[in-house]
């Protein structure tokens, strides 16, 4: 890498530049999404993905979880928790590969397919939610 | 506690090596002696080729920032006792370009700074001289700690963006952004477009590690990830704009 | 002729603080796990009680398990930090003082353990 490190600009470079909007939203949603997913998924992450599982706590009986299922702000606000979640690991992800493993060339290609899975996570769990 | 220490200091002579050296010189190991104290002992009694910089000797011009033992410090106020019995290493800052043994070029961050407007800007004409701006002590504290900053730019060292990127503007001039910004007496909308950018804000993944280096606890990283709020505000919402 | 520094590829294995910063954020990947794990539990749930009981079995499988507690610890990872630079980003002022920045962070674990036990209650407890 050190023969790759551009020397220094002159004066006036930055000021050339335009506040990026998308990255802005980007941030937001990743934002959000952080937020959210802090307060939601350690508990549902313990209940589903180990308690449950194990017997430890008896999970909620089918009848019931169904009826919660299909309530329309349940599902709203579960579709909302997942696009969330997603837009959350889209933005963080992208920039590990950026800058963790300095992929920063093939920066368009990183955005288009982490935003590409969004897209689809976020479609699968309408289909699934709402089905 | 023994009566000498050993430096082991990098030396790059662009004339005769393509890449740098350790080079290593034992120097007297006193209770008050700074890092830099032994890079003077050397220059003076041992080695007169050896180049760094430094001035005040006591963290306020920040010229002596350094790689000691792999952390950026500023090496007048950082002890050789702490690292006794030592070797203790001594580099060039990180993330810079070295010109000769421990000088790094500082072009960079030199031509970034101004490009932030660390002055008062403001909407309407007003003359300053014939106005006088009147803060709280509220509003002091709001930026003073960003306004303690000597550009030492032990923070660019520190943060591996920086090294990644180069075009990143880096921790001391957002954080120098920020002093303005929220000073009273200035429109803040008028820095947006550089800091709202790619590699302004947007390129800050909050690694925070140029607010631990920073010996003035200017806390850059705050400043950072406070502005990140402000400019999704202000290029987002329909009124955030001016 | 400067010589330009270079930085290693894998540069955040050389110092704690680094290996730390990409642990979290790596913690998103853990958030995605359980996006995918939730929605197949969704997808169970609608298929009828046979298919629950069945992803609930294949979710006890050792390999599954082990999935998800290291995703559990990731998520822990991401709350723990997330809420702690929360004040960072959030400078909040009431009459003019400025709320101080442990007490920003406290209030944030406190909506975490409220919202936690919320949702443990109607799951465990309501269902
Ligand atoms: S913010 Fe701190 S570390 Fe960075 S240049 Fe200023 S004083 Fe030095
Ligand atoms: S010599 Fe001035 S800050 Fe160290």
């Amino acid at each position: 890498m050190a023969g790759a490190r551009k020397p220094a600009e002159p004066a006036g470079r930055v000021s050339t530049a335009k506040p990026s909007r998308v990255e802005a939203a980007a941030w937001l949603m990743f934002s959000a999404g952080g937020m959210v997913t802090a307060l939601l998924v350690p508990v549902l992450m313990l209940l589903f993905g180990v308690l449950f599982p194990l017997g430890v706590l008896t999970p909620p009986d089918h009848a019931g979880f169904a009826a919660l299922l299909s309530h329309q702000l349940v599902r709203i606000l579960l579709l909302g928790l997942c696009v969330l979640a997603l837009l959350h690991w889209a933005h963080r992800f992208r920039y590990t590969l950026f800058d963790g493993l300095q992929l920063d060339r093939t920066r368009t290609a990183i955005n288009v397919l982490c935003y590409a899975a969004v897209l689809a996570g976020s479609v699968w769990a309408a289909v699934v939610l709402f089905a | 506690m023994p009566d000498t220490i050993t430096l082991q200091v990098a030396r790059y002579r662009p004339e005769s090596e393509s890449a740098p050296t350790l080079q290593e010189y034992e120097v007297p190991l006193r209770e008050e002696w700074a890092v830099l104290d032994g890079l003077n002992y050397v220059k003076d009694h041992l080695d007169g080729t050896l180049s760094f910089r430094w001035s005040c000797r006591m963290g306020i011009c920040g010229s002596c920032g350094m790689t000691v033992n792999g952390d950026p410090a500023l090496t007048c106020g950082t002890f050789l006792t702490d690292y006794a019995p030592g070797p203790v290493r001594v580099e060039p800052l990180a993330n810079f370009p070295v010109i000769r043994d421990l000088v790094v070029e500082i072009d960079d961050f030199l031509h970034k700074l101004p490009e932030v407007k660390p002055w008062l800007v403001r909407d309407d004409d007003g003359g300053v001289d014939d106005v006088e701006f009147l803060q709280t002590p509220e509003q002091l504290d709001a930026y003073k700690q960003y306004s303690m900053c000597i550009n030492c730019m032990l923070c660019y060292s520190a943060c591996p963006v920086y090294g990644i990127e180069p075009d990143f503007l880096g921790p001391a001039a957002i954080a120098l952004a920020q002093r303005y910004n929220l000073a009273p007496a200035t429109s803040a909308h008028q820095r947006l477009d550089v800091l709202a950018t790619d590699a302004g804000v947007w390129a800050c993944t909050y690694v925070g590690e140029c607010t631990r280096a920073c010996p003035k606890g200017v806390d850059p990283a705050g400043a950072i990830q406070r502005y990140k709020l402000t400019a999704a505000a202000r290029t987002l919402l329909p009124w955030g704009k001016r | 002729m400067t010589y330009h520094q270079p930085v290693p590829l894998l540069w955040w294995t050389r110092r704690r603080s680094y290996v730390v910063f990409v642990l979290r954020e790596l913690s998103s990947v853990a958030v995605a796990w359980f996006v995918v794990h939730f929605l197949l539990l969704v997808t169970a749930v609608h298929r009828g009680p046979g298919a629950y009981q069945e992803f609930l079995d294949w979710s006890a499988r050792p390999l599954i398990l082990v999935v998800n507690l290291v995703a559990l610890a990731f998520v822990v990872l991401h709350a723990v930090t997330w809420f702690n630079l929360a004040p960072k980003a959030l400078v909040v002022r009431v009459q003019g003082q400025q709320v101080p920045p442990r007490m920003i962070a406290a209030g944030h674990f406190g909506a975490w353990f409220v919202v936690s036990a919320i949702v443990a209650w109607v799951l465990v407890v309501m269902l």
